[in-house]
C-alpha cells in the first residue's frame, strides 16, 4: 500500500513495455520498498498493440488488456488514466501532468513507445485522416469504415499492410501508397517484395509504389484527393497514415536528456539515460545508435531496467530484429541481414512464381554459417533458419537443401534441436530459452501444454509452437522418458491409431479390433473409447448387443447415473427454445413420475430421480410430446446455447437461435472424444458465452464469427478465432470440417481446449487445415460429417420402440420389484436423494 | 457344508460380457458373464464405495490379467474372483457360487440345516 515514507518510482506510460517493467518490479520485491506510479495519456490499462488489428476480427478492448486481474490493488502500484505527464523537472525530482499535479520521485522510467509518423503534407489535417496505434484510432477508423467506400493506406511497410487488411475487411476499395519501390522494404528484398505485390494484388488491394504525395485536398467523387506528385492522383473517402514511427522522446528533450540524432533517449547498457535515476525502456530507447520497434526487445530493457533497480546489475545486448508475420494471409519472414549487406555475403535464391513462393538465405564468405533469410509465401522453415542464424550453427553441406521443396516427403531437413545450445532462444516472445524447456521437461513437464504453463513459451504469437514441440521431444528421448501413449495396457495404440485402424480396415466391432490389434478381454478405458470411436465412424445404434457391453452405465442406459443409482433425464431443446405445450409436456411427466427439475447450465430442463425400470417410460411421453434424446450422457454433442438475437433483440444483427437450431439439429448424436459444446450470439455482447465454448459462432454486421476451442469447467479457455465473416455455408462447412477433424485426431477425454493446447502449429494449423485446405482432406472430412448426420436415428425412439431393448431397463433380471435401497426425501417441494443417516436399512447390506 | 442351487436366470437372458442383477432372499447379487462363455461370477451389487446398488451395471474387463468389475459410480474395480477392490486393499466385497446347468443360472449358497 502507498506510504509516505517511501521513495517514489514513477513510469510514465503504461504501454505494452511500461506493463512489463511493473510486472518485473513487483517480481522482484520492489514495490515493497517504493511507492510505484504510472501514468498514461490512453484511457485504459496496457494492452497487446502487437494484436491490435484482431480488434476487426471481433476482438474486443478487454480482450486485448495484458494487466492480470486486480494486479494494480493487490500490488499497491498507482495507475492514473487519462494523465499525460507534461514536465519533468530533474533538480527537484519532480513530474507535472496534464491535470497540474506533481509527485516527486527517487527513480522515473521513461516507457513512452513511439508516436506515429505523418509525412508534413498539406492536408493532412483534414477529417477521415487517422493513424494506426490506439484502439481509439481502430475505433474511429471502423465508424469511418462503415460510411466510405474507398480507402487509402499512406505507408506500404510492415503497419500500413495490416492497416490495408483491415480496410479490406470492411469491404472497402483499398489502396496502399508506398514511396520506396517496393514494400516492405526494411524486411524483404526485391525479389521478395514483386513476389508479395502480386499476392496482395491478387487479393483485391491495389498497391501504387514510388509514389510521392504532394497534398490532400478536396476530390470530386470523394471527400479526398491526394496529389502525387508525378502528377497524377487518387480520390478517397478516407486516409490512414501508416508511414513509420518515431521515438515519442518529447518529455525527454523538455527536460535535456541526450537524444540521438534522429530523436530517441540515448541509454546504456543498463537502460539509464544521461541522468542516472532516469531509465528509459521499449521504442522511446536509443541504445548504440538503434531504435526497436518490436515488443521483445523492449520485454528485454523492462527485465534488465527492473533488475537493474532492484541492485542487479543485468545489462541490456542488443536484440534480434527477425520477423515473421501474416500479411493479408501471405506469409512473410526476415531473419538477420535479409540484404546480404554483410562483406563477402552471398545468397541462394528459390522462386516459385506459380505457387507463389520466394525463398533466399543469406551465408557468409566462408560459407559457413546463415548470416539471414528471406520467406514470402511460404514461411515454415523461419523457426530452424532464425535459430541456425542466432547460435552460429554450421551450415549443413547442401546449403539450397535449406530452402528447396522436399518431394520425397523427407521434410525440412530439420535442425536437430540437440545441436542447439542451452541458451538459444526458443520463443522470443517470452524469451524462453531452450535450458528453460529442458528444466521444465526435467520437472514433469512432459506435454505442450505442460510446457507451455510452466514456462509461458508459445502464448503470445504461437510462432515457436513447432520449434517448443522440437525441443520437448528431443529432450524426452534424450531422459529416456519413455511417453507410453496407449490406451491402455490391451493396446499398444493412442486413440488417434485406433481410430485410424478403424476406419481404414472397416472394423466394426470391439472383439475384432482386439484380436487383431490387441490382446486380452479389455477394460472400462479401451471399451468405451473403442465404442465412442466405432459411433464416430459408423454411427450404428450403440446399443447394440455387440456393443452395449462396451458402454459405460450412462451410454448403456442412455441417461447419466446419480449418486443413488437412479438416472437423469435430459430430453434435447434445440437452441434452449421452447413452446409452451413443451413445457407443459416435461411439466407433466416429471410431475407423474414424481421426478426432480431443474434449469440446466446448457439452456435445458434436467429431470432427475428416475429409476432404470422408469426410463422407457418417462422417455415414450417424453417421444410422444415431439422430444428427441440430449445425449447428455455420451461424450457427444451437448447443446447449443443461443442467446435471443436479432428476432427480439434490438441489438442483435443475425438469428442466433434459427442458426442455433440449425447448428444442433445438424449434429445431434455426433459422437466424439469428449463432450461438445456450442453456442451462438446475435452479436458481439456475446450474451450465448460463445467464446467459452468448443465452437462458439457470433453474429457480425455480415455474417458469422467463427471461434473454436473454447473451454469452460475446471480450467477455462477463451476460444480462438478460426475465421470472420462466413456466410451460412461456409460456417457449416467449417465447423463440419473442424469437428471431424478433432475427432479424428484428439485423444480419449480430451477437450478441443486440451487438444489444440497440445496440437503443433496451434491454431494457425488448424487454419491451415480447416480454411485452407493445406492437407487436402477438407472433402473426405464433410463427407464424413455428412455420413454422420444421414444415419442419425434418436437412441431413445429406437429403444422405446423395441420390446427386446426395453426388457433391459429393469433392476433386477427376476424380479420387477424396484431397487430397495433407492430411497428419496422431500425438500423445497422436491425429491432428493436420502443421505446416509436418513436411509432405511438396506437389505443388501446384511449380507456381508 | 452342502452349497444349496437355486435358478435365478437363464444363460440368454444375460449378454455375453455384461452383469444382470439377481434378487435373492431380499439380497441383491450382480451376475456377470465373462465373454460368450457359460463362465459366471457373482458378487454382491452393492458398491461399498460408491455407496449404492449398481455394480451389475458397471463394465466387465481385466486389469493385469485380473477379471474385474469397474463400478459405474467412481470406477473403482472390483476382482471378480475374489471381491477385492483393487484401489483399495482394505475393501472386499462378498462373492457368491454360481454355475449353468443346461442354460439356466444357478446361485449357490450355503445350505443351513
Ligand atoms: C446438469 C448439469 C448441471 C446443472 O444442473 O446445470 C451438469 C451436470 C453434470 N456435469 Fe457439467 N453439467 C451441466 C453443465 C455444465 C457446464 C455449463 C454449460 O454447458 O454451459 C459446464 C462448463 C462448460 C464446459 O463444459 O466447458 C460443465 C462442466 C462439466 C465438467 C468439466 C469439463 C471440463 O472440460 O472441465 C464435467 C466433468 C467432465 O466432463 O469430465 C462435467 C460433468 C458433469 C456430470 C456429467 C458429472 C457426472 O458424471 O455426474 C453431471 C451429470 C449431469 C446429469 O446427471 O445430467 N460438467 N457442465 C448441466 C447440464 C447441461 C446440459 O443441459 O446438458
Ligand atoms: C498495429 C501494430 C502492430 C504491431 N505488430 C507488432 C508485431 O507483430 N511484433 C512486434 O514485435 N511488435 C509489433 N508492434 C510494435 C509493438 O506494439 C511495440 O513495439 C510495443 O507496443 C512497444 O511498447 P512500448 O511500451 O514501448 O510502447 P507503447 O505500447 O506504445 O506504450 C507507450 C505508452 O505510453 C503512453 N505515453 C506516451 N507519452 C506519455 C506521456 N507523456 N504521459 C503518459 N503516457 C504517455 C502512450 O500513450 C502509450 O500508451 C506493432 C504495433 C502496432 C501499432
Ligand atoms: S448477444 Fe447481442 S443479440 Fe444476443 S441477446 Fe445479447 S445483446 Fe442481444
Ligand atoms: S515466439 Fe511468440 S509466443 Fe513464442
Amino acid at each position: 500500500m502507498r506510504d509516505a515514507h517511501r521513495p517514489n518510482i514513477i513510469v510514465i506510460g503504461n504501454g505494452m513495455v511500461g506493463q512489463k517493467l511493473l510486472e518485473n518490479l513487483v517480481e522482484a520485491e520492489v514495490h515493497k520498498q517504493f511507492n510505484i506510479l504510472t501514468f498514461s495519456e490512453e484511457p485504459r490499462p496496457a494492452y497487446d498493440r502487437v494484436a491490435l488489428s484482431s480488434f476487426f476480427s471481433g476482438n474486443r478492448a478487454e480482450d486485448l488488456s495484458l494487466v492480470p486481474e486486480g494486479f494494480f490493488q493487490q500490488n499497491g502500484i498507482g495507475l492514473q488514466l487519462s494523465e499525460a505527464v507534461t514536465e519533468i523537472d530533474r533538480a527537484k525530482k519532480e513530474v507535472c501532468t496534464e491535470a497540474g499535479n506533481r509527485y516527486t520521485y527517487e527513480l522515473l522510467i521513461l516507457a513512452t513507445g513511439s508516436y506515429p509518423f505523418v509525412p508534413p503534407l498539406p492536408g493532412r489535417d483534414r477529417k477521415h485522416c487517422y493513424v494506426y496505434r490506439t484502439i481509439e484510432d481502430l475505433e474511429a477508423i471502423a465508424a469511418c469504415g462503415k460510411q466510405s467506400q474507398i480507402g487509402v493506406v499512406v505507408g506500404g511497410g510492415l503497419l500500413g499492410l495490416e492497416a490495408a487488411k483491415a480496410l479490406k475487411d470492411m469491404d472497402l476499395e483499398t489502396h496502399v501508397v508506398e514511396f520506396a519501390p517496393r514494400l516492405m522494404a526494411v524486411q524483404v528484398d526485391e525479389i521478395g517484395g514483386q513476389l508479395l505485390r502480386s499476392k496482395i494484388e491478387a487479393l483485391g488491394v491495389q498497391v501504387h509504389t514510388q509514389k510521392n504525395s504532394k497534398e490532400i485536398v478536396d476530390g470530386n467523387q470523394h471527400l479526398h484527393r491526394i496529389n502525387f506528385v508525378d502528377g497524377e492522383h487518387l480520390e478517397t473517402d478516407m486516409i490512414v497514415f501508416s508511414a513509420g514511427i518515431r521515438p515519442q522522446d518529447a518529455l525527454a528533450r523538455q527536460c535535456d536528456l541526450a537524444l540521438g540524432e534522429r530523436g530517441g533517449i540515448v541509454i546504456n547498457d543498463h537502460c539509464q539515460t544521461s541522468d542516472t535515476s532516469i531509465y528509459a525502456i521499449g521504442e522511446c530507447a536509443l541504445w548504440q545508435n538503434r531504435i526497436f520497434g518490436l515488443v521483445a526487445p523492449g520485454y528485454q530493457m523492462a527485465k534488465v531496467a527492473a533488475e537493474h533497480i532492484a541492485g542487479g546489475s543485468a545489462a541490456f545486448t542488443g536484440a534480434d530484429m527477425s520477423t515473421k508475420l501474416k500479411l493479408l494471409g501471405v506469409d512473410v519472414a526476415s531473419v538477420g541481414d535479409a540484404h546480404a549487406r554483410t562483406e563477402g555475403a552471398r545468397c541462394f535464391n528459390y522462386l516459385d512464381e506459380i505457387k507463389g513462393v520466394y525463398k533466399k538465405v543469406v551465408v557468409d564468405a566462408k560459407r559457413e554459417r546463415l548470416l539471414g533469410a528471406v520467406l514470402v509465401g511460404d514461411a515454415e522453415e523461419y523457426g530452424t533458419l532464425l535459430q541456425m542464424t542466432l547460435n552460429d550453427m554450421p551450415l549443413p553441406e547442401n546449403v539450397d537443401s535449406l530452402i528447396l521443396p522436399h518431394y520425397d516427403g523427407s521434410g525440412m531437413t530439420g535442425l536437430g534441436v540437440d545441436a542447439l545450445p542451452e541458451s538459444a532462444q526458443i520463443c522470443s516472445c517470452n524469451n524462453v530459452s531452450k535450458g528453460d524447456i529442458c528444466q521444465a521437461v526435467g520437472s514433469g513437464a512432459t506435454t505442450l501444454a505442460a510446457i507451455k504453463e510452466a514456462t509461458k513459451a508459445s502464448t503470445t504469437c504461437g510462432g515457436c509452437t513447432a520449434l517448443v514441440g522440437q525441443v520437448l521431444n528431443a529432450e524426452l528421448l534424450k531422459l529416456g522418458v519413455e511417453v507410453n501413449t496407449d490406451i491402455c495396457e490391451h493396446f499398444p495404440h493412442t486413440r488417434q491409431e485406433l481410430y485410424h485402424i478403424v476406419r481404414i480396415n472397416n472394423i466394426q466391432t470391439f472383439a475384432e479390433l482386439i484380436e487383431k490389434h490387441g490382446k486380452g478381454r479389455g477394460c472400462d478405458i479401451c471399451k468405451p473409447a473403442v465404442a465412442s470411436i466405432l459411433a464416430s465412424c459408423w454411427n450404428q445404434y450403440i446399443l447394440k448387443p455387440e456393443h452395449s457391453q462396451l458402454q459405460d452405465t450412462n451410454d448403456r442406459f442412455l441417461a447419466n447415473m446419480q449418486k443413488n443409482g437412479t438416472y437423469s433425464v435430459v430430453p434435447r431443446v434445440p437452441g434452449g427454445e421452447i413452446t409452451p405445450d413443451k413445457l407443459i409436456a416435461i411439466g407433466e411427466v416429471a410431475k407423474k413420475y414424481d421426478l426432480y427439475t431443474k434449469i440446466t447450465g446448457g439452456q435445458r430442463i434436467d429431470l432427475f430421480g428416475a429409476r432404470l425400470e422408469q426410463l422407457p417410460a418417462i422417455w415414450e411421453e417424453l417421444i410422444a410430446a415431439g422430444f428427441e434424446s440430449g445425449h447428455a450422457y455420451g461424450k457427444a454433442m451437448r447443446t447449443v446455447k443461443s442467446c435471443v438475437g436479432s428476432t427480439w433483440c434490438r441489438y442483435g444483427v443475425q438469428d442466433s437461435v434459427s442458426m442455433a437450431i440449425q447448428i444442433e439439429n445438424r449434429y445431434r448424436g455426433v459422437r466424439s472424444p469428449h463432450k461438445l459444446k456450442l453456442a451462438v450470439s446475435g452479436c458481439t455482447r456475446e450474451c450465448a458465452e460463445a467464446q467459452s465454448k468448443d465452437v462458439g459462432v457470433i453474429a457480425t454486421e455480415k455474417g458469422w464469427n467463427l471461434y473454436v476451442c473454447g473451454n469452460g469447467g475446471m480450467k477455462p479457455r477463451h476460444a480462438d478465432l478460426l475465421a470472420s465473416d462466413l456466410d451460412d455455408q461456409t460456417l457449416i462447412q467449417y465447423i463440419d470440417r473442424f469437428l471431424m477433424f478433432y475427432i479424428r485426431t484428439a485423444d480419449r477425454l480430451q477437450r478441443t481446449s486440451v487438444w489444440l493446447d497440445n496440437l503443433e502449429g496451434g491454431i494457425d494449423y488448424v487454419r491451415q487445415v480447416v480454411c485452407e485446405d493445406s492437407l487436402s482432406i477438407a472433402t473426405e472430412l464433410e463427407n464424413d460429417m455428412q455420413s454422420l448426420i444421414d444415419s442419425y436415428v434418436c437412441e431413445w425412439r429406437y429403444t422405446v420402440e423395441n420390446e427386446e431393448e426395453r426388457k433391459r431397463f429393469s433392476h433386477f433380471v427376476n424380479s420387477s420389484e424396484p431397487d430397495s435401497g433407492v430411497q428419496f426425501v422431500k425438500e423445497r417441494g422436491q425429491i432428493r436423494p436420502a443421505s446416509t443417516d436418513e436411509l432405511q436399512q438396506i437389505p443388501t447390506q446384511a449380507i456381508n | 457344508m452342502t452349497l444349496k442351487w437355486t435358478q435365478v436366470c437363464l444363460l440368454e437372458e444375460i449378454l455375453p460380457n455384461t452383469g444382470c442383477c439377481a434378487l435373492y432372499n431380499q439380497m441383491q447379487i450382480a451376475i456377470f458373464r465373462v465373454d460368450s462363455s457359460e463362465q459366471l461370477y457373482a458378487v454382491q451389487n452393492y458398491d461399498p464405495l460408491g455407496e449404492a446398488n449398481v455394480l451389475s451395471r458397471g463394465i466387465v474387463g481385466d486389469v493385469n490379467g485380473e477379471l474385474v468389475v469397474a463400478s459405474p459410480l467412481y470406477k473403482h474395480h472390483y476382482s471378480l474372483k475374489t471381491g477385492k477392490c483393487l484401489e483399495d486393499e482394505t475393501v472386499q466385497i462378498q462373492t457368491y457360487p454360481i454355475r449353468v446347468e443346461n442354460g439356466r443360472v444357478e446361485l449357490g449358497t450355503v445350505s443351513s440345516h
